[in-house]
């Protein structure tokens, strides 16, 4: 081998090709009025008109029915926990502290779960039925994103009883 | 073989971009309209198939939203296809040739203006030599247009096309570019990419469209002129755009010989040609001379939805059979950069 550089009948085992696209995200008319409501301290859903279930974050169709959800509903900042998980692998981009627990919250008045953080409980005492509440950035920080909501957080009221949300766990 | 009749047809009103709606917000209402104009019950709908790309929304798995604006609950036999949603109309007749099914619905959708469209498209090149390069799809066809070109043809032919489909296009409230401007006013125009002027480009579109199929007595149960598949077929061309010949489309006219195109007369045919010359090139390959009518709609140089728009040739060229405008018509789709892939579908009313 001489210095000539690199050998010609070496297979090429890899190349490099860069690709770089941009996007611009649409979140749709459903979901547009979900996060300013949420940039608000408000949290809106939608109701089908079929089958009378509440969709929080709404996504304008009822993906059961097929059908639009026009009917606007507020629902409550609080709820219950109705599955989990607890967090104990360091990951690149990992903001907060270890172990933390990521939850399925059923909002009071919502047939579907909201996924968000659970903080201000040691992650051994989290368990489903769980009643918690959500920590709202102050107003000035809100915008049109769930971190808007900082973290839910247990309300301290007695556990929900399993028939409350034993369709959705 | 089993007969199969398109019976219905909805497509939305192409536009540059949708602000507001997402596609599901956009795709629902042409869904909704479909199902209604077929007569068949919602529930009763035996298999779903849908077109889409996860590219033009650059999210993965995003054509797993467009299902919320069917209705898959109860659980329902569903499949997808990325490609424009004509492939997924060819799967719906496969599927109803199995027998056990009477009815399909079939949708596509695109949002091409959340991304760069023509860069976007890069990626359907090879990835290794042409891709790494970032050719955009108008570069390409303007490629093909200039071997076309040298191969014996002018300008003007393609300056007659565009013309004619953006007139067309004036009949067509879903159309996204309509007027009225003579061949000889088009070649004034500047060139966009040479030899290719603006007119000659396809416009970026957002939109969706859905058909319903249903086979034998279904369709004529709940039609009273179904438009009767005859013959579909699909071809493809070599990916490495140096290996084809770009000047002829081989893969439309062995889809179309096996689709029966020559058998009989054609009234009507919807060609799904995004480059003003490609729509030569495809009538030369299909054998259709000059009485045929083509592209009344105004074909994807009035509105060019990704993934819709040759879905939106077959629901066209059904409708003209569907209210006795045609006996028979011939619907074309393509797919890939310069006319790589092909299918052909002919449409017949009731003898
Ligand atoms: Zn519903």
């Amino acid at each position: 081998m001489t210095e000539a550089g690199p050998d010609p009948n070496e297979p090429v085992r890899s190349i490099r090709a860069p690709v770089h696209l941009e996007y611009h995200f649409m979140p749709g008319r459903a979901s547009s009025r979900f996060l300013r409501g949420v940039e608000q301290g408000r949290l809106l859903g939608q109701r089908c008109p079929q089958c009378a279930k509440v969709y929080v974050p709404p996504r304008g169709a009822c993906a059961a029915c097929g059908v639009p959800t026009d009917e606007e509903v507020e629902v409550a900042d609080r709820g219950t926990v109705t599955t989990f998980c607890v967090v104990n692998v360091p990951f690149h981009g990992q903001k907060i502290k270890l172990p933390y627990v990521s939850a399925t919250i059923l909002l009071d008045g919502a047939d579907i779960g909201l996924f968000h953080l659970l903080q201000e409980v040691d992650a051994e005492k989290v368990h489903m039925g769980m009643r918690v509440e959500a920590v709202w950035a102050p107003p000035e920080q809100r915008k049109p994103t769930l971190e808007s909501i900082l973290h839910f957080r247990p309300s301290g009221e007695p556990d929900a009883d399993y028939e409350t949300y034993k369709d959705h766990v | 073989m089993r007969d199969v009749a398109v019976v219905a047809f909805a497509q939305s009103r192409a536009v540059r971009a949708e602000e507001g709606a997402n596609e599901v917000e956009i795709l629902m209402p042409v869904v909704s309209a479909a199902i209604e104009r077929s007569g068949v019950p919602r529930k009763e709908i035996g298999f779903t198939v849908s077109g889409s790309c996860d590219y033009l929304a650059g999210v993965p798995f995003a054509f797993v939203q467009g299902l919320d604006a069917v209705g898959a609950w109860p659980p329902i036999r569903e499949s997808h296809v990325e490609m424009d949603g004509a492939w997924a109309l060819y799967e719906a007749w496969v599927r109803l040739q199995h027998g056990d099914v009477d009815s399909a619905l079939v949708y596509a959708f695109g949002k091409s203006s959340l991304g760069d469209l023509p860069q976007v498209l890069t990626l359907q090149l090879d990835p290794y030599c042409m891709a790494p390069l970032w050719p955009d799809s108008i570069s390409i066809a303007a490629l093909q247009a200039r071997a076309w070109l040298e191969a014996g043809h002018d300008e003007r032919e393609m300056a007659e096309v565009a013309a004619r489909s953006r007139k067309a296009a004036l009949a067509n409230p879903m159309a996204q570019v309509a007027q009225d401007l003579t061949p000889e006013e088009l070649l004034k125009q500047p060139y966009l990419v040479s030899p290719l002027r603006r007119h000659d480009c396809p416009p970026i579109s957002d939109g969706a469209a859905a058909v319903v199929l249903a086979a034998g007595g279904l369709a004529r149960e709940v039609s009273e002129r179904p438009a009767w598949i005859r013959g579909i077929d699909h071809r493809i061309e070599p990916h490495g755009l140096g290996v084809r010949d770009l000047t002829h489309s081989p893969s439309t006219r062995l889809a179309g010989e096996r689709a029966g195109v020559g058998r009989a007369t054609v009234d009507v045919a919807e060609l799904h040609a995004p480059f003003s010359f490609q729509e030569v090139i495809l009538r030369q390959a299909l054998g259709l001379g000059p009485d045929v009518e083509v592209n009344p709609s105004g074909g994807a140089l009035a509105a060019n939805v990704m993934m819709g728009a040759g879905l939106v040739r077959i629901g066209e060229a059904a409708g003209r059979v569907s209210d006795g405008g045609a006996g028979r018509a011939v619907a074309h789709a393509t797919s890939g950069p310069c006319l790589q892939q092909n299918l052909v579908c002919v449409l017949e009313a009731d003898q």
